[in-house]
């Protein structure tokens, strides 16, 4: 793509001398770079960066800021928390035993990986002050790979003796056994103004405060030219200048001042301060007053002493109207100025649409990861737990017992424990103070391939609702590039809302602002609050922003930037502090706030990139990491805002020397995991690759170095996989070299027989017979036997032996001695896995006479039409100290007529036909092709790409090599070609065929070569079904549905209206109920109802009652309405009259 | 040669695709009287062995229609019978390998048995006789080498039988199969296949029955690797090709094709040595003027087998 691009370029700088600056050599291998940032970063650094933040820091601020607990009952009485610390992971084993876990364990074991949060705490019993250390408060589920996990920083080798795949990414947590993903969720970014056009076409500005306690939204909107300002606490819209007035600037020259002198803005708003004289307010008391009358009424009384309509005026405004900007000792100076700059906004907006914000533009989003969406819960249910321990205080301390109060004893651990577990392993977030009720932030971490794992980790959820049917937030952002992978996200009702991560994408994680604030005000940054004004909407001066709070204004506003970016440069502060300025608004903004997605550039200063071969070369040697880099100031990172104020050059030839101030580090890297793995995708249609990432992850292949330990629902493994002859540099970042999913087949393109139309593929039996595209799918049985209330428990037989024979019945055939199938038995349909027999009475104390409690059989049963084998037999414990019995079985299936199989490119195709090799065509070589194509899969789809994988593979074979389809790169076609011709064959790939049925040679050449091929997980073993006869369902008497319930194919409404309109009636009556639910019926001609055996029992008569045939379902119709009171009455007819 | 003798004789690959690619030689389908005689065919038809040892054969076969050769082909892919392993008794497997995927890794190992010597399995036949079945057996145990020096960590040092070859196969006669055969006339052809790879406390306890089949029916019984044929390229230059443009003439076609020879005036000039052993990959059609020059062909009725 940027070929042309770059010679206009080159030329531009010959013709103009003053931009001819010295050539700059591209640096070679620079993709080593990326390479040095995944190994520091890993793939899922997003993750366990926001895990290991909340872990270590963030956990101990919600416990900092809700630390005491004190009690109405005895104001002496208090609980301080000192200090709290998440331990690492461990299951309790018996009571107070406890050992060291690794999640391999808990996942086998359906366990929960988590790890014990401990406190500190000061508290009073009776008189006394006593402090507790490394009290229990409950169990955090801790996130694989980050600090507190057990494989944090192990080597291969001691993965591997935990059961741990190394190319595992982590990130994730297991909960009930369960693997889990915390969603990257996306969402606008709180405490900043947005200006937007409303549905009427009015103007507001809103902003979304949220603060640890407080969650608001406030509005400035207009109505007939008038400003207001509307917040959900208040119950009608306010005036701005009541609300000016009320916050203490009660002077109307000192609000106009406030929001800006120009004549227009004057103008506009001068019916606003009309308005407030008309309602007569002019103190700051009447404005107080006024707005006490118009909050909304409490719906709960609370018990705190009531406070005046004005007092609590002025709380609403402090606290709850623009909850995030300070307001310290009622000085609502900031808070004013906050609100005047939302008006001039407004106003400027209502004047040049041009200056309405983006809400789709990605600097105005922030994505919360675990991290985040955890401290949330975690600062709720501690809260909840507070406050449940000040209840049981308030209700306990006026007793009096023998024994002192101690608060200890009455702090229950589970609360805490379950509350977390409940969230993950249900995904519902619901957070009580903020009112938030979130569903489907978790999903489970899909194991069909090592790519569907990874791809789940780099997911962005968005927040928007999918039914909507608007096209912004789904449409791709400029400002998303090199952030979030184009091509990757799904077809259908979620597409665009769905994203994932470009390879080299980092969230922020928050940063201190308290350094950033001194930095600031010491590069001459003036406070806001020292100024009136006049001054702050001063044209010579920038209004300065951190984190969306205004910190003051600063005149030389490029020094500023500068001195933030040289001292980010040299590492004094932050490197994810990003700071750029808005020239628009006039305004400087520094974000140092989580959830921001940034991403590393190459620094270029005076037309030359720092970062030059040596360095690579250093790299490559070891002796520097990518680290080094960060601080030695060559590379830096730069968030979605930053990035848009940068001039950043695509490669070393785009430099300009006036202009350019970064360099791409890769362009490869602006895609993200799954489209990685297509070669040339820059060859390919866009919305085959948008194909292939979803089809990527429906591959079978590898899943892990430990899947062979694994004991999941549902696994599928491809028995030879290979890595791809073209690889592409991310698919060696990414390891799916070593983890592959799929197989390079010899494909010819052409067409063969008819059985390859609409996509079809022809297979070759002997590739087959020699284990092309075979495959392991592996299920997993489950039983657990339980211990009763009344201390019965559930046991396991030994197979039932025939009488005569002596030999177990067919049906436990397969049992071992102990009642459990034995491994490498072949479990055939309603075969007995587990012979579990479960005590009939469970609740109630059994009869102490009975010796024997009765037991009922309640056998663990193989289901499936087709046979599987038993692999393996875990026994063991769970959670609830119940006996767990885990079989793994499996099946080995070999390609058949309607797999699925699909290359690399969004081609996918199921199988028309095997031939045997003799039919199959061959070339002079004797080459004959595992795989037949036809050519009209091409044109249409215009997959270029594919064509060159074809071509690169055969060289890559021929030479004995790996090429690369790297994305804007990768290995050139003329060089392969040449490669070809030098091994003896056509340049352009195609072959001389024989065909193999009549031996002649066939007309045209073909294009043959290795293509990767996936075997995609849907198979026809799968989904075949058909039914003569069989079940029916109980109420209606009709066919069951459905596959699984053997259920039968629906003649549907469109099917029958073709039967009408054909006019086969017969062919109706015995679709639709003699196949059906054909019921014979007494009629009573008489009454019309029902009749039984030839008795009316309404007519008490049999003289008219005659049988007809109608459906059962018609027949329950009409007694369902009489049940109702409505009476069907039938009429016959004799039709031959 | 005439227009007719060509499309009969020749097929002619141009830069785009192939013609004459169809027989056309029914007797009858011409004016001239060519019908198929004993005697003519005895006069053209040879068949000239070119490399003959244990592993490869490469066979010219001269004079006759493509049908007959293709039938051959066939016939050795598919239907020529030959032994393998069908059947796998497992009686204990803790390898890394599953029971299936062993077995059919076991199937594909080419065997030496010569399948002249053994009768088909009758279907239904569970145990086999000694006419139609051979046994082997492979019984190993991965153990660790004791003696091995302590700081290796070299698989092959640290492990006993880690790797199954085929060599651990034994073979087991049945009844007086002992008398009739030798143990290596009946084993694997290399024994040196890697079958498994395994860690101590994995074990192998296997029975394997060889039994005669034919390729149709699985791979495995074909007793070839593969089989195919190639018509015997023709390569004819329709005009001088001199200096320059011979040696990129030469470049076009594989080494050993087209020699350049000094002509009288100095130049040097192209010529053909041996079409035979042509990759026929047509590179020369990538140079505008080299492609009048030459006129590649395959000759219909002279297969090269392999």
């Amino acid at each position: 793509m940027g070929e042309y691009g770059n010679e206009n370029m080159v030329r531009d700088w010959q013709s103009d001398p003053k931009k001819l600056g010295n050539p700059i050599k591209p640096i070679e291998e620079k993709w080593k770079l990326v390479s040095a940032f995944l190994t520091v970063k890993g793939l899922v650094k997003q993750h366990i960066d926001s895990f290991n933040y909340f872990v270590n820091v963030e956990i101990r601020k919600i416990v900092k800021a809700n630390e005491k607990v004190c009690s109405d009952a005895d104001p002496l009485f208090y609980v301080k928390y000192l200090n709290v610390s998440v331990g690492t992971p461990d299951v309790e084993e018996a009571y107070n035993i406890s050992k060291s876990t690794t999640p391999h364990e808990c996942r086998l074991r359906d366990l929960t990986y988590s790890a014990p949060i401990t406190v500190d705490i000061e508290y009073t019993r009776g008189n006394q002050r006593v402090a507790r250390n490394n009290l229990l408060i409950g169990r955090m589920p801790i996130m694989l790979r980050s600090s507190n996990c057990v494989l944090a920083g192990k080597s291969q080798f001691e993965l591997a003796k935990m059961n741990e795949c190394p190319h595992d990414p982590g990130g994730y947590f297991i909960v009930k056994g369960q693997e889990k993903v915390i969603l990257i969720q996306e969402q606008l970014s709180r405490n900043r103004m947005i200006v937007e056009e409303d549905r009427k076409g009015g103007i507001q500005c809103q902003v979304t405060s949220s603060t640890h306690e407080k969650k608001s939204r406030t509005n400035v909107i207009v109505k007939n030219g008038k400003y207001y300002l509307k917040h959900n606490t208040l119950q009608d819209d306010i005036p701005v200048a009541i609300i000016f007035k009320a916050m203490g600037v009660v002077c109307d020259q000192e609000i106009v001042q406030m929001i800006g002198t120009e004549d227009h803005i004057i103008q506009r708003f001068a019916p606003s301060l009309e308005e407030c004289h008309k309602a007569n307010i002019f103190t700051q008391n009447q404005a107080l007053r006024y707005l006490g009358s118009k909050t909304k009424q409490k719906r709960f009384f609370s018990s705190a002493p009531k406070k005046s309509p004005v007092d609590e005026a002025r709380d609403l405004l402090a606290t709850m109207v623009l909850a995030h900007v300070p307001v310290e000792n009622f000085n609502f100076k900031m808070k004013a100025t906050y609100t005047a700059l939302m008006v001039r906004r407004v106003i400027q907006a209502q004047g040049d649409t041009k200056v309405i914000d983006d809400r789709d533009y990605y600097g105005n989003k922030r994505l919360e990861l675990a991290g985040s969406l955890l401290a949330l819960m975690f600062e709720d249910l501690f809260k909840r737990f507070n406050w449940e321990l000040k209840m049981i205080a308030d209700k306990n301390i006026p007793k009096i017992k023998a024994a002192q109060f101690d608060i200890v004893k009455h702090m229950r651990q589970d609360q805490i424990t379950n509350g977390l577990v409940h969230a993950i392993s249900t995904g519902n977030w619901t957070i009580k103070r903020f009112k938030m009720e979130r569903h489907g932030v978790t999903q489970v971490l899909s194991r069909l391939s090592y790519i569907s794992a990874l791809g789940m980790m780099t997911r962005v959820n968005s927040q928007f609702e999918k039914t909507r049917k608007v096209s912004g937030p789904r449409s791709l952002q400029p400002s998303q590039w090199g952030m979030l992978c184009p091509s990757d996200t799904p077809e259908g009702e979620a597409c665009g809302l769905v994203k994932n991560l470009a390879l080299m994408t980092h969230i922020t994680t928050e940063v201190e602002e308290a350094p950033i604030i001194r930095l600031a005000f010491n590069i001459g940054v003036e406070d806001v609050n020292l100024l009136g004004g006049e001054e702050i909407n001063s044209f010579q001066v920038y209004m300065v922003f951190l984190n969306g709070n205004i910190l003051g204004v600063i005149r030389d506003y490029q020094r500023l930037v500068r001195i933030f970016r040289m001292m980010r440069r040299s590492g004094y502060i932050n490197g994810f502090i990003s700071i750029y300025a808005q020239h628009q608004h006039r305004c400087v903004y520094i974000s140092s706030d989580g959830g921001r997605l940034c991403r590393p550039y190459i620094i270029v200063d005076k037309g030359k990139p720092l970062v030059k071969q040596q360095h690579i070369h250093e790299l490559m040697q070891g002796v520097r990491n990518f680290q080094d880099f960060l601080n030695e100031g060559l590379i830096e990172y730069l968030d979605v805002n930053e990035e848009n104020d940068s001039h950043i050059a695509l490669n070393e030839s785009y430099i300009d020397p006036q202009m350019t101030t970064h360099l791409e580090i890769e362009p490869f890297t602006l895609l993200g995991v799954c489209a990685g793995l297509v070669p040339y995708p820059h060859h390919n249609q866009s919305p085959r690759n948008t194909y292939q990432c979803a089809m990527g992850k429906q591959a079978m292949g590898a899943i892990g170095y430990n899947q062979r330990n694994r004991i999941d629902t549902l696994m599928y493994n491809i028995v030879y996989p290979q890595a791809p002859m073209v690889k592409s540099r991310t698919i060696e970042l990414i390891n799916f070299d070593k983890l592959p999913a799929g197989q390079n087949a010899t494909v010819a393109v052409m067409s063969y027989s008819g059985y390859d139309i609409e996509d079809a593929l022809i297979l070759n039996k002997a590739s087959i017979d020699r284990g092309y595209g075979r495959c392991l799918v592996y299920r997993n049985a489950k039983t657990t036997l339980k211990r009763y209330a009344n201390q019965t428990y559930d046991r396991i037989l030994g197979p039932l032996v025939d009488a005569e024979t002596k030999k177990p019945t067919w049906k436990h055939d397969i049992l071992d001695a102990d009642g459990i199938a034995a491994p490498g038995e072949k479990a055939e349909n309603r075969q007995v896995l587990v012979n579990k027999s479960m005590p009939t009475v469970t609740l109630n104390p059994i009869n102490p006479l009975q010796a024997q409690p009765e037991y009922r059989d309640v056998p663990q049963v193989y289901k499936g039409p087709v046979p599987s084998y038993v692999e393996k037999v875990m026994v063991s414990s769970n959670a609830e100290d119940a006996f767990l019995i885990k079989l793994l079985l499996r099946q080995t299936r070999r390609p058949e007529i309607g797999d699925k199989f699909s290359s690399r490119h969004g081609q996918k195709g199921v199988t028309g036909l095997i031939v045997e090799q003799e039919d199959m065509p061959f070339n002079d070589q004797g080459i004959c092709p595992d795989m037949i194509m036809n050519p009209h899969g091409f044109p249409s789809r215009m997959t270029v790409g594919k064509l060159i994988e074809l071509l690169a593979g055969k060289a890559g074979l021929l030479e004995g090599k790996f090429h690369y389809g790297t994305a804007f790169g990768g290995s050139k076609v003329a060089d392969v070609c040449e490669e070809l011709v030098r091994h003896g064959f056509n340049y352009q790939g195609k072959d001389f065929f024989y065909s193999g049925i009549t031996g002649e040679p066939l007309q045209a050449y073909i294009y043959s070569g290795p293509v990767y091929y996936q075997k995609l997980k849907h198979m026809v073993q799968d989904k075949m079904h058909a039914r003569p006869r069989g079940p029916r369902a109980v109420l209606t008497r009709q066919p069951t549905e459905g596959r699984s319930r053997e259920g039968g194919l629906r003649l549907g409404e469109m099917e029958r209206d073709c039967l009408i309109g054909y006019g086969a009636s017969m062919m109706l009556v015995e679709r639709l109920m003699i196949s059906s639910d054909a019921f014979n019926v007494d009629v009573c001609n008489q009454c019309g109802l029902l009749a039984y055996s030839g008795w009316c029992h309404s007519c008490r008569s049999s003289g008219s009652v005659s049988t007809i045939t109608i459906p059962y379902a018609c027949k329950l119709l009409f007694q369902e309405l009489q049940s109702m009171n409505i009476v069907p009455r039938l009429t016959l007819k004799n039709y031959c009259d | 040669m005439d227009v007719i003798e060509e499309g009969r004789s020749r097929v002619i690959l141009k830069e785009n695709g192939v013609l004459n690619a169809t027989a056309c030689d029914y007797p009858g389908s011409y004016t001239f009287d060519d019908t198929w005689s004993h005697e003519k065919f005895k006069k053209i038809f040879s068949v000239q062995i070119v490399k003959w040892n244990e592993r490869e054969m490469e066979f010219d076969l001269i004079g006759i229609h493509a049908a007959i050769a293709n039938a051959f082909r066939r016939l050795l892919l598919s239907e020529v019978p030959s032994m393998a392993i069908e059947k796998v008794f497992v009686y204990n497997n803790t390898s890394l390998l599953q029971d299936e995927v062993l077995a059919h890794r076991l199937g594909l190992i080419p065997l030496k048995a010569d399948p002249r010597l053994f009768e088909y399995r009758q279907p239904g036949d569970e145990d086999g006789t000694e006419q139609d079945t051979l046994e082997f057996q492979l019984k190993v145990k991965c153990t660790w080498n004791t003696n091995a020096p302590k700081d290796s960590t070299n698989p092959d040092d640290i492990y006993k039988d880690h790797k199954i070859y085929t060599r651990h196969m034994k073979w087991l006669p049945i009844g007086s199969q002992g008398d009739i055969y030798k143990a290596k006339d009946v084993g694997p052809v290399h024994d040196d296949i890697l079958i498994s790879k395994m860690r101590p406390g994995h074990e192998l306890d296997l029975k394997l029955h060889v039994v005669k089949g034919i390729g149709k029916d699985h791979a495995k019984f074909s007793p070839v690797a593969t089989a195919f044929y190639r018509l015997l390229p023709e390569i004819i230059l329709t005009r001088d090709v001199e200096d320059e443009q011979a040696e990129r003439l030469q470049k076009c076609f594989s080494p050993g094709v087209i020699g350049i020879e000094e002509s009288k005036h100095g130049k040097k000039k192209a010529k053909v040595l041996d079409a035979r052993y042509d990759t026929c990959s047509r590179n020369v059609f990538r140079y505008e003027d080299l492609k009048d020059a030459v006129k590649m062909g395959r000759i219909k009725n002279h297969f090269i087998c392999k």
